[in-house]
This record gives C-alpha cells, structure tokens and sequence, in this order.
C-alpha cells in the first residue's frame, strides 16, 4: 500500500487542491460552524449533566420532541410523496404557484406559518371551528398541534428533494416495466420508488431534522403546555430565563442526537444518487 | 399470427406515416439512419406512444384505432421490448429483472423466479442470478433484457438497438449470440437498427424508413439487389442510376450513357457494385469494357484491407479497390482518374 501511495496521492493532490484564497475562507466557513459547539462544550455544567437528564420534565420534552418529529416525517413522506410526483410529472396550469405555495412555509419566519395555522385551524379559525363544533376535533395547544405544525414546515424540505430527482430520472426505466406487464401503479411502487429511493431517506432526514428543531410554529399554534406540547426547543429556550445550566445540557443532547443522525446517515444516503446506487 | 400496423404519427414538424406488417416466425429488420423514426415505430408498437391515425394489430386482436377509439396500454400487450441500452432495474437483481413481468402479472413469487431461474439458464446466465446489473457486462445484460422480456411469452418480441450500446470487439460474437437466441423464439420479432451489418445478420426481412416514410421492404437479397432509390443504395452500399433504356444504352437525366446488357425498354434502375468498378489513371483503348468515364478521385475510405473510393465523373460512384491496388495507382482526392465497369457487370431492372 505505501509502495503505490505516492504517485497516486500526488496525481490527486495537483487535481483537487484548492487556491489559497478559497481554502483559508472555506477553513474560516468552518470555525464558523464549529466554534459556537465548542462555547457550548465548554460552558456545559457537566457535574449537573446527570441530574438534568434524570430530571422527568426533561425526559417528557426530549420523548415527546423525538414521537413528534417522527410522526411529522410520517406524514410529510404520506402527503410529499405524491405532491412531488404530482409536481415533477403533471404539467397543469398553475404549477409554478402551486410549487411556491407548497414550499412557501420553508422560508416563511416558522411564527409566521404559526400564525396561519392559528387562524385556519385555530377553535376560532377559518375551518377550526367546524372541525371543533362537527367532530369536536381540536388542534391548537394539543400535541396533534404540534405534529401539524412541525408537518407544516418540515414537508417542504421533501418535497424539493424528491422533486429533483423524480425530474432526474430516466423515464425510459418505467417504459421498460410498461412493456413488461406493470400497471402505473404497480411501476410507481416497483421501479419509480426504488430509484428515488436515497432521495427519499434524504428528504425524509432533513425534514426529520427541521421537525425536531421546530420552535416558531409550534410555540404560536401549540403553545407550551410540559407533557403535550413542549418540545425540546421549547424546554431549552425556557430554561434559558430560568435554569441556565439546564438549558445548555438540553442544547448538547439536541445537537448530539441530530449530529449523530447526521454522521449516520450522510455517507450512505447524503452523497447523491450515484453513491447510494453503489451500495 | 400476423403484425399489421399502420402507423400515423405528427410530432411536432416531424410526421411519421409507415405501413409495415410482420409475418409468422419471421425476423423484420426496420433499417434506418437516426431521425428516421424507427424508434418512434417501436414506441408505437409496444403502446408508449399512441398514434394519431391508422391501425395496429396483432391477428384479430386491435392494439391501437384512434379512430375506432381503441387503445391498449403497453402492460396489456402481449409484445415484449429489449430497449437500447438494455434499461435493466439496477435495485434488482438479474433473477429478479426476469421475474419482474411475471410479478407484475401476478405471479406468485416463488413461481416467478422457478421460470425467471429457467430463462437465465436458457440464455446461459445461471451463475449470474443474483448478480446486479451494475456487474454485468453489455453482453451479458443484453442477454439479461432478452430472457426478461421473453419471460412473459410475448407473440411479437421488439429490440431497439440491440448492438449499439456494445463495443466493436465484442460485437460480433454478441451478434452471433443473439441471433441464436432469437433464432429459438418462434414468435414475431421486429429489430430497429441503424447499422446495415446487424440487419443482414440477424433479420429475414428488412425494412428501410426515411425521414418518416417506408423507402423499401423486402428480403435482404432483394433490397441489396435491387434498391429502389438512391438512398436504399447508398445504405447497402451500392451505385444506383436511373435512366431510360432503349437499345441497350440507359441514358441519365443529365444525358451520361450507359451501356447494359439487359433488353428492357423504359425508365429503369441499374445498379453498379462497387466491387465491379475499375479504376485507372488512363484509359486503355484497346479494352473490351463498354463503360469508361474520365473524372476525379472522390473520398478515400478505408474499411480493413479494403478502399473504397469516390469518384467524381459525368455519373457519381463508389468503387471498392484493395488497398494494394490502391497504394500501386497512388491516388489522391482530387487526382485525374478513369473509371470503367463492363456492361455485363452492370443489372438494370424496370423502375
């Protein structure tokens, strides 16, 4: 291995190293990110780290963050699957509105989306007062609330991936299982599916990821009741006034689980279509 | 069982209009340069594109009638496709590949992969079943697309391209193989190719389209004997000229004479090989060859051992030379040269 080392490392040295310029600001891009984690690292109280952690008001936000945001990755997969599809595909007027709407909430200030929802499906809202009197249905300040909300702004993240790649695939592949006998929904399940598979398990983590962070919306549409509605982000940012301490061990659990999902996943699913077609 | 299939498509400026049938047991060949629209032929055959006017049907049984307002998708069709570049599933192994027309006609699946199993062993893939595609080389994938669509017992089988996506040094033997292989399957097979060489190896009957339209159909000899317009001819690669005969003597549009050996009188086709063209720097007066025209030497060609070479005169030809002959009269494009063909080597046939 070190025998044939050299004349390889060299040859992709030449290649891929970058101009000095953009190697000190990528490196500066990099402290960015990293130094605000080491602050946090460094300021821990991690003598209290135990009997934060224990704490049952702690397990109750971190159990109910966790449900929540994998019920929100649920639904976006449900409902996104086939908006994407419908928006890669369906060549209908409107279409461009309709992509701006449905992925609007993504750049929207998350109280902003929160406030929508309150007005909508609010006990007072545009159609929360009929899902309230009809079926006696409630969504505000419940954790079904904090579920749609966290829906509301995380869909979006896949819908555009998946998008992307639906547009990108070889039609010519659903053609060929046509000709062999597959109904359109038999091929959307056996071919069209599997292909866009790594885009799937990518959009589903970064919606994953942006429901477990979710503050804005939730706060405005679910309020911050312990127990039903207060997430993580929630708890972290009211311990700040209170319990500092406490609020520093909630930030490093909540950026140790998505780091770790990050990590887990990022060389096998994150790195495109080609590498995950390799597998 | 018969394939007739009258085909009318406009896609955007580009109007295809081709009338073709397919005999029982028989291999057509559909000939053609790209943007002909063969595989707009192909499309609308298996039901990936509808047609806009005619009719296609295999036996008694309708696929496409805009007019009678009948349309078949291609999952009900009982016709196989071996696509160009093959469009093997890559999530799926090469057994699963097979199988996949039985699953999605319901098979159940420990059924599917016995038959699938059977099919990789017909085309001598056994050892490869759970391999992905990704391991598998042209030829073998190829092999892999034919049992998949043979899988399912289609009654016509159509393969687009089926050598193009294989590099020269595998092709032939890949030819070879594939011919086997269609030679065994006793339904109907349409093949799209651009290249003359795969239509004469693997089909009984070919077909010529150009920009949209049938040129020519017939059996391989009769197309490559008598070509029927000048485009056929430049695709077997032979000379065509068209003029009136009488006495003997065909006379061009442009008043060139020819002389021939056949009798008939009227507007006639004569096709020149280029085999039978000689080619020298002067004439020789004393020669029986009835045919000498002074011109210039054209493109130069070379296809292995042998030339061919262009040559520019009161008629255009090809002449086909030994690159030995070639290099002993030194000719150059542009070089002053004369071109003689004996009028007994010369088939002239009624237009």
């Amino acid at each position: 291995m070190t025998k044939a080392a050299p004349p390889q490392s060299r040859r992709g040295g030449g290649t891929d190293r970058l101009p000095v310029p953009a190697l000190s600001i990528a490196v500066i891009a990099i402290a960015f990110f990293s130094l605000p984690f080491l602050g946090l690292l460094w300021r821990a109280p991690w003598s209290k780290a135990w009997d934060v952690l224990t704490e049952e008001s702690v397990r109750t936000a971190l159990r109910l963050s966790i449900e929540c945001s994998l019920w929100a990755t649920l639904l976006a997969l449900f409902f996104g699957v086939p908006l994407a599809w419908l928006l890669a595909r369906v060549d209908f007027p409107g279409r461009s509105l309709v992509r701006a709407l449905c992925t609007l909430s993504m750049v929207l200030p998350p109280v902003v989306g929160g406030v929508a929802l309150f007005f909508s499906f609010g006990r007072r809202g545009l159609f929360g007062q009929y899902l309230d009197r009809w079926f006696d249905f409630r969504l505000p300040f419940t954790t079904r609330g904090v579920v749609v909300a966290q829906t509301f702004v995380a869909m979006p993240f896949l819908v555009l991936t998946v998008e992307a790649a639906l547009r990108q695939l070889d039609r010519r592949y659903e053609d060929a299982a046509r000709t062999l006998g597959g109904s359109r929904w038999y091929v959307f399940r056996r071919v069209t599916l599997p292909t866009v598979r790594p885009a799937l398990i990518a959009g589903a983590v970064l919606a994953w990821a942006r429901a477990l962070g979710e503050f804005g919306a939730t706060i405005t549409f679910a309020g911050n009741f312990p127990g039903t509605t207060q997430t993580m982000p929630l708890a972290t940012y009211l311990a700040l006034e209170s319990n500092p301490d406490e609020a520093l061990i909630l930030s490093l659990v909540l950026i140790a689980v998505s780091f770790a999902v990050l990590v887990g996943l990022r060389d096998r699913w994150l790195g495109g279509t080609g590498a995950a077609a390799t597998r | 069982m018969t394939v007739h299939a009258d085909i009318g498509i406009a896609l955007g400026a580009f109007e295809l209009q081709v009338e073709l049938s397919v005999h029982p047991g028989e291999v057509l060949a559909i000939l053609g340069p790209n943007g002909a629209g063969k595989s707009t032929v192909l499309r609308a055959l298996a039901g990936l594109l509808p047609i806009d006017r005619g009719r296609i049907s295999i036996d008694a049984a309708v696929l496409d009638d805009p007019a009678g307002r009948v349309f078949i998708p291609p999952e009900l069709r009982p016709i196989g496709v071996v696509f160009q570049d093959y469009l093997l599933f890559a999530h799926l192994t090469a057994l699963e590949n097979v199988a996949f027309g039985l699953r999605s006609r319901g098979m159940p699946r420990a059924e599917a992969r016995e038959v699938a199993h059977a099919w990789l062993d017909r085309v001598g893939l056994s050892d490869h079943a759970s391999h992905r595609p990704r391991a598998l080389s042209g030829g073998q994938a190829q092999r892999v697309a034919l049992a998949r669509a043979l899988a399912t017992d289609p009654r016509l089988l159509l393969l687009d391209e089926p050598l193009a996506a294989l590099d020269a040094g595998t092709r032939t033997g890949v030819r070879r193989d594939l011919r086997r292989h269609l030679d065994s399957f006793d339904g109907m097979r349409v093949l799209v190719t651009h290249d003359p060489v795969d239509a004469y190896a693997l089909a009984d009957r070919i077909a010529i389209l150009d920009s949209g339209r049938v040129a020519q159909v017939g059996t391989i000899s009769e197309v490559t004997a008598h070509p029927r317009s000048r485009y056929v001819a430049e695709l077997v690669g032979t000379n065509l000229v068209l003029g009136v005969v009488s006495g003997g003597v065909m006379t061009t549009s442009d008043g060139v004479h020819v002389v021939i050996a056949d009798a008939q009188s009227g507007q006639s086709f004569a096709v020149i090989r280029p085999q039978a063209i000689a080619l020298s720097r002067h004439p020789s007066p004393d020669s029986s060859v009835r045919n000498v025209w002074p011109g210039v030497v054209g493109d130069i060609d070379r296809l292995g051992d042998r030339v061919r070479v262009g040559f520019e005169g009161p008629i255009r030809l090809v002449a086909e030379v030994t690159a030995a002959a070639l290099q002993s009269l030194d000719l150059r494009p542009g070089d002053a040269v004369h071109a003689s063909v004996k009028a007994t080597d010369i088939e002239a046939y009624l237009a």
